[in-house]
């Protein structure tokens, strides 16, 4: 019984998210309401079970790791914006973050997106493959120079790298329209199996 | 005569790992002959041997990671054998942290090289030398996006992707955010924000907050239009979807981290002829915003558009040492690519970073 209930709402709730690909309508307002405000508060759950609790709330307050007592800082400095006479503290935490981040990302970005890509893109000239993939991988290096002029040489192979690029995208968003595609499909078998069982 | 063969031949060596910040050890071994059962024995100093874990004849090492720093353990290799059990000479070993890790000198070297260039231009341009750079379309129109939305007398909507503050796409999009906010601000125009990160909407409350005052119209800034709607993916998207139908903006700002929501945000934001301009690095988002979006910023682009909209000598000067390390790669993958047509991998081996 439950089960079918839930088949029930599951179905009505997709029918109100479908009825907006003919235009804004009070049905697509009410799943659109109600899938923002569960999901807001399911995450707010969320990170407090899963990672507030665990990771700072009981290895501070029960283990007495007294090193968690800076981001507990930071954290109670980020809450001052409730108070806008003291809000500009918040700023601090923001900044620790920003800061933090780039820092910590420089080498990993470093590694992962330059060194790494380099080092795939040397291969042996023996093929057509890879042929393509350094010419792609060289081309596209020129278009992505900002502080040289795209003219003459520089040009020619930025607009190559360009072409290389176009290609890419074409390619992915076949391959992933395909993917959606399925998902859509998906849904239809749930609303014509499990709900209408026409299948 | 077997059994001491087999004693002669089977070896253990203890080594402290290498490159690791202590309490590990790495033991290699070798046993030519098969044997029903093997394990490995530990003792410390003035202690007896206790075994540590059983080995299989395809086994060749085994980490030890329960030793403490400064102590010396004794290794050893037991076998038993359809001839009887045998076992290895003890091989001892003191594990230690290391300081430095030499697998990763080239990537010292290389953010060296790059840190250096960086700071090298932007002494330059802070010297006063004129740096150029290239016309990026996406971020001319940012200026025109803004007044045609002003002159439609709709809202210009900002959407920083659904990462949170910690994601380098997000510091881009909210760095972009600060240029639309003061042009939106210069024509007394709103700008909605709906974020799906509480630290999101946090930096983008007072980023646009400071853009309304270097714009001297604080008066006009209100906090309310940036909010947060969810940290679920397609419950934000769904909320975007909803606020596009219902406020019509005249500009669509697409700037940050995305996943499967873009086609959604970018489809319904053309359905509401809103003029749409998208940055991310994430290559699998970019088709989607290519072909919805009026003008899209491709990957280092996108991370561009502080230094371009700016024109701070500063950004400029570490945008043109960008340039350099990127060059600098360019010759390393075509001299390594020659190279390894004719059989020499050592550009590619020296790029190995552990």
């Amino acid at each position: 019984m439950i089960q079918t209930i839930g088949i029930w709402v599951a179905a009505f709730l997709t029918l109100c998210i479908f009825s907006f690909l003919y235009k804004d309508n009070p049905f697509y307002k009410f799943a659109e309401h109600l899938f923002v405000g569960v999901s807001a508060g399911y995450w707010a759950m969320y990170s407090w079970y899963n990672v507030l609790l665990p990771n700072l709330g009981r290895p501070l307050f029960i283990e007495h790791e007294l090193i968690l007592l800076i981001p507990f800082i930071l954290g109670i400095m980020m809450l001052l914006r409730l108070f806008p006479k003291i809000g500009w503290i918040s700023r601090w935490p923001l900044a620790f973050i920003v800061g933090m981040t780039s820092g910590y990302y420089l080498v990993t970005f470093l590694q992962t997106n330059a060194l790494e890509q380099a080092r795939a893109t040397i291969v042996p000239l023996q093929n057509i493959n890879n042929i393509i993939l350094v010419i792609g991988v060289i081309t596209g290096l020129f278009y992505f120079f900002f502080s040289t002029e795209h003219k003459k040489a520089v040009g020619v192979m930025a607009r190559i790298g360009r072409m290389f690029l176009m290609v890419a995208f074409g390619a992915s968003f076949g391959y992933t329209v395909m993917a959606r595609i399925s998902l859509l499909i998906g849904r239809f078998y749930f609303l014509l199996g499990d709900w209408l069982r026409l299948l | 005569m077997l059994i001491l063969f087999i004693i002669s031949s089977l070896s253990i060596s203890a080594l402290d790992t290498p490159n690791d910040a202590g309490g590990s050890v790495t033991l290699k071994f070798s046993y030519p002959f098969p044997f029903i059962s093997g394990e490995i024995m530990r003792r410390e100093e003035g202690k007896e041997f206790e075994r540590m874990v059983a080995v299989s004849p395809s086994d060749t090492y085994w980490i030890d990671n329960s030793v403490e720093d400064g102590v010396k353990y004794y290794y050893q290799v037991v076998l038993t054998t359809e001839e009887g059990v045998v076992a290895s000479e003890p091989a001892s070993v003191i594990s230690s942290p290391q300081w430095f890790h030499k697998g990763r000198t080239t990537m010292l070297i290389v953010v060296l090289v790059v840190c250096g260039l960086i700071l090298f231009f932007i002494r330059q341009a802070k010297g006063g030398k004129g740096l150029y750079i290239r016309q990026i379309a996406g971020l001319e129109a940012v200026d025109e996006a803004v007044g045609r939305a002003t002159e439609l007398g709709r809202p210009v909507m900002f959407i920083a992707g659904i990462m949170d503050i910690d994601d380098l796409q997000t510091i881009a999009g909210i760095t972009i955010l600060r240029r639309v906010a003061k042009k939106a601000a210069e024509y007394e125009s709103q700008i909605l924000m709906p974020t799906s990160r509480s630290l999101v909407m946090t930096a983008a409350q007072e980023t646009v907050k400071e853009a309304y005052y270097d714009a001297g119209r604080p008066d006009i800034f209100n906090p309310n239009n940036i909010f947060y709607l969810t940290d679920d993916q397609f419950g934000f998207a769904a909320g975007c979807d909803g606020i596009m139908m219902r406020e019509k903006p005249g500009a669509i700002f697409l700037m940050g981290s995305f996943y499967a929501e873009s086609l959604i945000l970018a489809e319904t934001g053309h359905s509401v002829g809103a003029i749409q301009i998208a940055g991310t690095a994430m290559p699998s988002q970019l088709p989607f915003f290519v072909t919805a979006c009026d003008y899209t910023l491709i990957g280092e682009e996108f991370f561009a558009a502080s230094a371009y909209l700016s024109k701070d000598p500063l950004q400029l000067g570490s945008l043109k040492g960008q340039d350099w390390g990127k060059a600098m790669f360019l010759a390393l993958i075509v001299v390594g690519t020659v190279l390894a047509t004719f059989g020499f991998t050592i550009i590619k081996d020296i790029l190995m970073v552990q």
